[in-house]
């Protein structure tokens, strides 16, 4: 019981290696957007973090752009050009729908709705073969 | 028949998704920069910040960019196959000194040797961001017109530079500026 517990403790403790997301803004619909966008890019150096979640030098520095660009007044979606214009879409969490992307996107269902169809015409061929159980089956004497 | 076969040609799909996948790398990302003009900027050399370096001095003739920094593994790894390559090439090789301390930058050029016919110094990293910089080291290759034609993102081998750069900057420089 105690090594379950110290196991359990140890898988949580990774939380607490979470940055500091101090409060950036003062303005509180500024600092909401900031920490939305931040949580919309990637992080190109741990490539499986956010820019919000990420302790990198890099990450750092682009926290800082998209800080800057804010209160530059720049629009989101300014701002999201200004990362793919240097990153290319990778940046982006949640990449556009385009001819390199429809895989991405609709793979997802594609192999859901194969999924189903298999389910449903195994389904149907085990309804038509013949019930084990019935009397007419049975071979015993 | 085909209950048999289609798992086994399911299986085989997967695994042969997987076994590709093992030999791509994850860090490569493509850049959007390549094809387009090198971004504007204008950066103090490292070793004299009065004078400058600036997207200007692109014009006119093929040039190579690299993205540098002593604190950088991969630079060091790369840095003999550089000075190779500056000794192999009469086209000017910049440096981009990222995120660096200038005595550290200095003595790295002293120890190493200095493939570059200057650095401009990059210490807040901006100018790198502009340059899509994720991972020195990184290598450019611009044209007579100032357009970034190829991008390498890690350190560089002697392999790359004789079948790749070399025949690169040949086709280069025959074009018209």
């Amino acid at each position: 019981m105690r090594i379950i517990i110290t196991i359990l403790l140890l898988a949580f403790a990774s939380t607490v290696c979470a940055i500091d997301r101090g409060s950036e803004f003062s303005d509180p619909e500024l600092e909401a957007r900031f920490q939305k966008l931040n949580d919309e890019f990637r992080c190109l150096v741990c490539q499986n973090q956010t820019l919000a979640d990420s302790n990198a030098g890099l990450a750092a520095d682009l926290r800082d752009q998209v800080k800057r660009l804010l209160e530059e007044g720049k629009s989101d979606p300014e701002i999201s050009a200004y990362m793919v214009a240097r990153y290319g879409d990778f940046v982006l969490y949640k990449p556009p729908v385009k001819s390199t992307t429809w895989l991405l996107w609709i793979g997802p269902f594609l192999l859901l709705s194969i999924a189903f169809f298999a389910l449903f015409s195994a389904i149907r061929r085990q309804a038509q073969l013949p019930d084990a159980d019935s009397p007419d089956e049975d071979t015993t004497p | 028949m085909w209950r048999y076969f289609l798992p086994l040609l399911v299986l085989a799909l997967l695994v042969f998704t997987a076994w590709a996948g093992l030999y791509r790398d994850p860090r490569l990302v493509p850049s959007p920069l390549v094809g387009r003009q090198a971004p504007e900027f204008s950066l103090p050399t490292l070793k004299d910040s009065a004078a400058t370096f600036s997207s200007e001095q692109f014009i006119g003739q093929v040039s190579v960019v690299n993205v540098w920094g002593s604190w950088c593994v991969g630079c060091r790894v790369e840095h003999e196959a550089l000075m190779r390559f500056s000794i192999l090439t009469d086209v000017p090789i910049y440096g981009i000194n990222y995120k660096d301390e200038k005595g550290n930058a200095f003595n790295w050029l002293e120890q190493l040797g200095d493939p570059y016919v200057l650095s401009g110094y990059d210490y807040d990293g901006l100018v790198s961001i502009d340059w899509g910089v994720y991972g020195a080291p990184e290598t450019f290759v611009i044209d007579k017109r100032g357009v970034i034609r190829y991008k390498k993102v890690g350190p560089i081998t002697n392999e790359l530079i004789q079948n790749t750069l070399l025949p690169l900057l040949e086709i280069l420089n025959a074009e018209q500026p």
